[in-house]
C-alpha cells in the first residue's frame, strides 16, 4: 500500500503528514509509558523486526505469495503507541532509503498503514480479549479477527484520502469496492499468519505479548524431584497503570465494529458491473495479471480488481457478510456463555489494563522479569518452539 | 561480516554531491518533490525539464544510469496502476491505436506516471551519493525528535542483524527439508516469525543493558555534529530552485 508520489494532491498530503506527526508525537510520549527508558533500543529492534517480517513471503498458490505488513502483529505484540512508532520510522526509512512510498506521499502513509491499521487492530484486539474467556486460544482468535479487520480499515483510510485529494478522478465507489474487496482478501492472509505468530510468541513467552496478560503459567520449581509453586516474586505495585481506564480501548473498539458493519453494508448496494464490463470489453486482464506477488496492493488492485472482478468482488462480499456473522454470533454466544457461568466477568478488564506493566517495567536494576516459560536457547530450529512453550 | 561497511544502496563517491551536508541534501530533494507534486499535470514540458534537473545531479554525482535504473524497479507496480487508469476511468473517450481509451484517464496515467518516477528517482539520488548514517545525522539536524532518529538508527543497524537471523533460520529450515509450497506451511513460517520477534526483543533489552552499563542515560551523545556553510546551502537549493521556477512557469505559461 506505499502510496507514490503525485498520487494524491499537495494540499491532502500536507494535511496526511499533519495528522501523522501528531499521531507520531503522541506515540513517543506513549512508548516512554510502554518502554520507559529501553524506547530507543527496543522499538528499534522491534521496527527491524517489522522491517525483516515484511520481507517473510508466504506462498500463497500457484506460484503467488504475499507478505505481512505487520501493523496488526505490532500493535499486538508491542502496544499501539511503540506499534505505531515502529512502523511510522520503518515506513521513512523505506521511503528515504529505499524509495518506497514518495516523500510526499510520508503523511498519507503513516496515517493510512500506522494510525488507522494500528488503532483498529489494537481496538479491536483489546475488545475480543476483554469479552472472550482468558485462554491463550481467545487472544489467538482475537488477533485473526484484529488482523482481519484492520488490513480493510486501512485501505478504507485510503479510499477517504484518495476521495478527498486524488489526482484522478476515478468514481470513489469503484475504487472502494476495489481496495477493500481486494484487502479483505490479503487480510486473511495477513490475518492467518499474524494469529499463528502470536501463538508462536504466546507459546514460549507469554509475557512479551503486550495485548494480553495473565497468560503466563505460575512459575514452578523442581524440589526433590517434584514441582511445586514458586513464591510468588515481589512485583513492583503499578497503581497509576491500574487506574487507567479501558474505556477507551471499548470505544475504538466499537467504532471498528461499525466501521465493518459500514464496509458490509456498502457492498449491498454498490454495483459492481461497471468496472466488470469496461475490464471485460478492453480485455485488458493479461496486462494485469503478473504482479499478483508484487508488494503495492494497487497492483493487487489490478488482479483482484480487474482479472477476477466477478469472483474478488462477490468473495469479498460473502466474506465481509460471514465476518460480521461470525464476530457477531461469537461475541453474543461468548457473552452469553460467561454470563452463565462468571458472575463478575468486569473485574477482569481492568486487569487486562494493568497486568503486563509490572513485568515489562524491570528496569537494569531488577532481575529479570518473572517469566516462566524462558526461550530455551537461540539453536533450536523455530518449528519446535510451540512445543517448548507448554511444558 | 566481511562485506564492506558501506550499505548496499550507498554507492561510494567523492563528488560535489556526496560532499554536501546531508541536512542539505534532504531538504533539497523534499522540496523537489514538493514542488513536482504542485506541478499541474498539464504541462508535460515542466516534466521533461525536471527529469533533465535529476538527470544533470546524476551526471555531477556520477552514478551511472544503469545503476539509477535499477533501482525505479520498485515502481514497477503503480506503473500496472496506472496503466489501468485509462480504461476505468470513466469520461470523454478517445482512440489510442485502436484502443478507445478516457482522456480523464490517461492524463491521470501521465500525472501518477511522471511524479511517481521523478520522487523515486530523486529519492534513489539521495540515498546512492549519502551514506544510511550520514541521513539520520541530516534528519537530527533537521528537527527530528532526537528519540526517533535513535530508533530509526537502531533499526538501521540491527534491520541487517535481523534479516540476517530470519536467513539462518531459513536456512535451518531448508536443511531439514522444509520447503513452504502453500497454505499448509504458513504454520512454520509463522513460528518463525514468533521467534524471530522473541529473538528481536531480547536482543533490544540486552542492547539497552549493554548501554546502561556503558553510561547511557536516554540521549545519545552527538559527536560528529554536521555543519552546513551558507554556500553548501546555495548549492544544494540550486535544484528545488530550478524545479520553483520551473513550476511556476508551468502554472503561468
Amino acid at each position: 500500500m506505499h502510496v507514490p508520489d503525485g498520487f494524491i494532491d499537495a494540499p491532502v498530503s500536507v494535511a496526511a503528514g499533519v495528522v501523522a506527526v501528531g499521531a507520531v508525537a503522541v506515540s513517543l510520549r506513549g512508548a516512554r509509558r510502554e518502554l520507559d527508558e529501553r524506547t530507543a533500543p527496543l522499538a528499534g529492534l522491534v521496527a527491524a523486526f517489522i522491517f525483516a517480517v515484511q520481507m517473510l513471503n508466504f506462498p500463497v498458490a500457484a506460484g503467488t505469495s504475499g507478505h505481512l505488513m505487520g501493523g496488526a502483529l505490532a500493535a499486538i505484540l508491542v502496544g499501539p503507541y511503540t506499534g505505531v512508532l515502529c512502523v511510522s520510522v520503518v515506513l521513512l526509512m523505506q521511503g528515504v532509503f529505499f524509495a518506497d512510498g514518495g516523500l510526499t506521499a510520508l503523511g498519507v502513509n503513516i496515517t493510512v498503514m500506522g494510525v488507522v491499521t494500528v488503532l483498529v487492530a489494537y481496538g479491536l484486539f483489546r475488545l475480543l480479549t476483554g469479552v472472550l474467556p482468558r485462554t491463550r486460544r481467545s487472544a489467538t482468535a482475537s488477533a485473526f479477527v484484529a488482523a482481519l479487520i484492520s488490513v480493510p480499515a486501512a485501505a478504507a483510510a485510503f479510499t477517504l484520502l484518495y476521495w478527498v485529494g486524488g489526482t484522478t478522478d476515478v468514481p470513489i465507489g469503484k475504487v472502494f469496492t476495489a481496495m477493500v474487496g481486494v484487502h479483505t482478501l490479503i487480510g486473511i492472509g495477513e490475518a492467518v499468519i499474524t494469529a499463528l505468530t502470536v501463538g508462536a510468541v504466546l507459546a514460549v513467552r507469554p509475557d512479551l505479548v503486550h495485548g494480553v496478560s495473565g497468560l503466563a503459567a505460575p512459575l514452578k520449581l523442581r524440589v526433590d524431584g517434584e514441582l511445586v509453586d514458586a513464591p510468588a516474586a515481589p512485583r513492583d505495585p503499578g497503581p497509576p497503570l491500574a487506574a487507567r481506564s479501558t474505556r477507551g480501548f471499548w470505544i475504538t473498539g466499537l467504532v471498528s465494529a461499525f466501521l465493518l458493519a459500514g464496509v458490509v453494508s456498502f457492498y449491498a448496494s454498490t454495483d459492481l458491473d461497471g468496472l466488470e464490463r469496461v475490464a471485460a470489453d478492453q480485455g485488458i486482464d493479461e496486462t494485469a495479471e503478473e504482479h499478483g506477488a508484487a508488494d503495492s496492493p494497487l497492483a493487487e488492485y489490478g488482479v483482484g480488481g480487474i482479472t477476477n472482478t466477478r469472483l474478488s468482488g462477490g468473495l469479498a462480499g460473502v466474506i465481509g457478510v460471514s465476518a460480521t456473522v461470525v464476530v457477531g454470533t461469537g461475541v453474543f454466544w461468548v457473552v452469553r456463555r460467561r454470563h452463565d457461568h462468571d458472575p463478575a466477568p468486569h473485574g477482569q478488564d481492568r486487569d487486562a489494563a494493568s497486568g503486563p506493566a509490572p513485568d515489562r517495567a524491570s528496569g537494569p536494576d531488577r532481575g529479570p522479569a518473572p517469566a516462566p516459560d524462558r526461550d530455551p536457547g537461540p539453536d533450536r530450529a523455530p518449528g519446535h518452539r510451540r512445543d517448548q512453550g507448554d511444558a | 561480516m566481511g562485506a564492506g561497511h558501506a550499505h548496499k544502496l550507498y554507492r561510494h563517491g567523492h563528488s560535489p554531491v556526496h560532499a554536501l551536508p546531508p541536512h542539505c541534501k534532504l531538504a533539497a530533494v523534499f522540496c523537489f518533490v514538493l514542488v513536482v507534486v504542485a506541478t499541474p499535470r498539464e504541462a508535460m514540458w515542466a516534466f521533461g525539464l525536471y527529469a533533465a534537473l535529476l538527470a544533470a545531479v546524476a551526471a555531477v554525482a556520477r552514478v551511472p544510469v544503469g545503476f539509477l535504473l535499477k533501482r525505479l524497479v520498485v515502481e514497477v507496480p503503480f506503473v500496472a496502476f496506472a496503466l489501468l487508469m485509462p480504461f476505468v476511468v470513466p469520461g470523454e473517450q478517445t482512440s489510442v491505436l485502436g484502443v478507445s481509451v478516457s482522456v480523464p484517464g490517461l492524463w491521470g496515467a501521465w500525472n501518477v506516471l511522471a511524479k511517481a518516477t521523478l520522487g523515486v528517482a530523486a529519492s534513489v539520488l539521495l540515498a546512492s551519493t549519502t551514506e544510511l548514517r550520514a541521513v539520520l545525522l541530516g534528519l537530527q539536524r533537521l528537527k527530528l525528535p532526537p528519540l526517533l532518529v535513535q530508533i530509526a538508527s537502531f533499526m538501521i543497524r540491527y534491520g541487517d542483524v535481523v534479516t540476517d537471523e530470519m536467513r539462518r533460520m531459513s536456512i535451518a529450515r531448508r536443511s531439514r527439508g522444509f520447503e513452504a509450497r502453500g497454505v499448509r506451511h504458513w504454520r512454520v513460517l509463522a513460528a518463525s516469525a514468533g521467534a524471530l520477534f522473541i529473538r528481536s526483543y531480547e536482543r533490544g533489552e540486552r542492547v539497552h543493558l549493554a548501554m546502561v552499563s556503558r553510561g547511557y542515560t536516554g540521549t545519545m551523545p552527538v559527536i560528529d555534529e554536521v555543519t552546513a556553510t551558507r554556500a553548501q546551502w546555495a548549492y544544494a537549493a540550486a535544484l528545488p530552485a530550478l524545479a520553483l521556477a520551473v513550476c511556476l512557469l508551468g502554472w503561468t505559461l
